[in-house]
């Protein structure tokens, strides 16, 4: 079986190692990824249209918001599938490995902890709201934020964690941030625009339009920042215990 | 060797980021085939999806081109554009400016990396839905190990018609326990089906005593039932190396099913028997024949 699994996997390597050929070279101005006129199109009118200096942050959020809206979907589905196959799963073979963890809490990792804990959230705070000017963003920061949540879980217990962030919680805040989100772009529609066009919330806020898409990007990474942040935790949450929460790790 | 043209240069120094990607692509590819593991297989997938990002941002390398993100000379609202009087959302004073095509050239594209962002963080939620599926295929099956439960799955679906348990023995291959299964119903008939064995290792050791059994009593002829029968069809149809002392063990068991009606004591599983047959069975003679591991 091994061996005639090669068959297809060299047979794959090899065309692939064919058409390398063909890409372009390492660090080619004129490779078409460099030199497509939608990536000149990005970096010389990103300044204009919503003066974000970070383009990354402006076609993410604004150019190809559609698709990240999606993209935040799909992260909230797999959580909330995550929480519908684990829950109640508990079947013969789970029953006897159930953890107690009698000892206390490591004093030193502990208070190590309770100091890096507020550094890591409000690193996630920059993270997100510094986006617009740094490498960052909603999905980095949220994924900081989930993991201050996990690491309270890893030096206490995960019951302590969920005291402070319950998986039902989550849930509500995952559904928040992409209300929030597909909210922007449902406001930008009744505005007059198109759905997730920024530019006409110009209109209700004291902004000229390049700033109206400027702050809905803020916006609409918090939305992603909320989801991934309450979706990570669930993960963990629910993968630690088998969907139990209680116990584990 | 490495002088111009020739094929090494152009695979290993011009291309090697193309190298490199193939390799691990084929890596994540040959682990999601060919491993038995579930686990293994997301291991794969993981490293499969990581070649895939190296492609990307490596494709999106533009040289004497910096990341994303507007110098202070471009930047909209850095120290350039707002010597004015420091309000934003004027621009009649300087406002930003469409680059031109000499400095477009100075930064790199920003698309992969927007591309690879948001495919980093899904592959991380969809991973997370994966591990959740593992988790709950190991709670109903037992194990993780993809031959074992599709073996669990042909012996249920089996299983449900009671007419045909002797079959579902041929029919299960690869795995002992599921010949070592019906063979203890029809005698253990109170206890209401034992639980299905989990550990191959336990199995395995059950596997080989049958055969030093056997053998040591003369490889005496199996009562001619269906099962015996089937289980030496199961060696022409196992694909696998310790097929041999599987089939061995269903015949064993089958043989020695009449017997357990005088000796009581040796019923409540198959398993605890066969153990102990195991046991006589290599300290009386040592085979060549042990367990695989």
């Amino acid at each position: 079986m091994k061996k005639l699994s090669l068959i297809p996997v060299l047979l794959v390597g090899a065309l692939l190692i064919y058409a390398a050929e063909d890409f372009p070279e390492w660090g080619s101005p004129s490779a078409p990824a460099s030199a497509s006129p939608l990536s000149s199109h990005f970096i010389s009118n990103t300044g204009v249209d919503t003066e974000v200096p970070n383009m990354v942050t402006a076609v993410l959020a604004d150019y190809r918001g559609f698709d990240t809206m999606f993209e935040t979907v799909v992260v909230f589905i797999a959580g909330m599938a995550v929480l519908a196959i684990l829950k109640n799963s508990s079947g013969p073979n789970s029953k006897k490995k159930i953890f107690h963890i009698e000892t206390e809490p490591d004093i030193i990792v502990t208070n190590t902890v309770r100091l890096l804990i507020p550094v890591i959230q409000i690193f996630a705070f920059y993270v997100l709201a510094h986006g617009h000017v740094s490498p960052g963003g909603g999905f980095q920061g949220g994924v900081v934020m989930g993991a201050s949540f996990i690491m309270i879980a890893l030096s206490w217990d995960l019951d302590t964690a969920l005291a402070r962030f319950p998986v039902e919680r989550c849930t509500v805040v995952a559904g928040l941030g992409i209300i929030l989100y597909g909210g922007i772009g449902l406001l930008s529609m009744f505005l007059g625009g198109e759905f997730l066009d920024y530019a006409e919330l110009a209109n209700i806020f004291p902004v000229s339009r390049e700033m109206a898409r400027y702050h809905a990007m803020l916006g609409v990474e918090i939305g992603v920042g909320l989801t991934v942040t309450a979706i990570m935790f669930s993960l963990y949450a629910n993968l630690s215990t088998e969907g139990r929460l209680k116990g584990g790790l | 060797m490495f002088e111009d043209g020739s094929i090494i240069n152009e695979l290993f120094i011009e291309r090697l980021n193309y190298l490199i990607y193939v390799v691990l692509l084929l890596i994540g590819l040959h682990a999601m085939i060919a491993k038995n593991n579930l686990i293994k297989k997301l291991i794969g997938m993981s490293i499969f999806q990581t070649a895939i990002i190296l492609f990307y941002v490596s494709v999106g390398v533009k040289e004497g081109a910096t990341i994303p993100i507007y110098l202070p000379e471009h930047d909209p609202h850095g120290s350039h554009a707002s010597h004015s009087d420091g309000n934003e959302t004027e621009q009649s004073n300087h406002g930003p400016v469409v680059l031109d095509a000499e400095l477009v050239k100075g930064y790199s594209n920003p698309l992969p990396h927007v591309l690879m962002l948001t495919a980093i963080v899904v592959g991380v939620a969809t991973l997370g839905l994966a591990l959740a599926l593992c988790l709950r295929i190991y709670q109903g099956y037992g194990t993780i190990e993809e031959d074992e439960i599709l073996a669990k799955i042909e012996g249920q679906e089996m299983g449900t018609k009671p007419s045909v348990v002797v079959k579902s023995v041929d029919s299960s291959k690869p795995a002992t326990s599921q010949s070592a299964k019906p063979a203890s119903k029809p005698k253990g008939s109170s206890s209401p089906s034992p639980k299905r064995s989990k550990a191959s290792p336990r199995t395995k050791a059950k596997a080989t005593s049958p055969t030093t059994k056997a053998k040591t009593s003369g490889a005496k002829p199996v009562s001619p039932k269906r099962k015996a029968a089937a289980s030496k069809s199961t060696t022409t149809g196992s694909k696998k190396s310790p097929a041999k002392p599987k089939t061995a063990a269903s015949k064993s068991t089958t043989k020695a099913k009449p017997k357990p009606r005088a000796k009581p004591k040796a019923k409540p599983t198959a398993r605890a028997k066969a153990t102990s047959t195991a046991k006589k069975a290599t300290a009386s003679k040592p085979k060549p024949k042990t367990p695989k591991k």
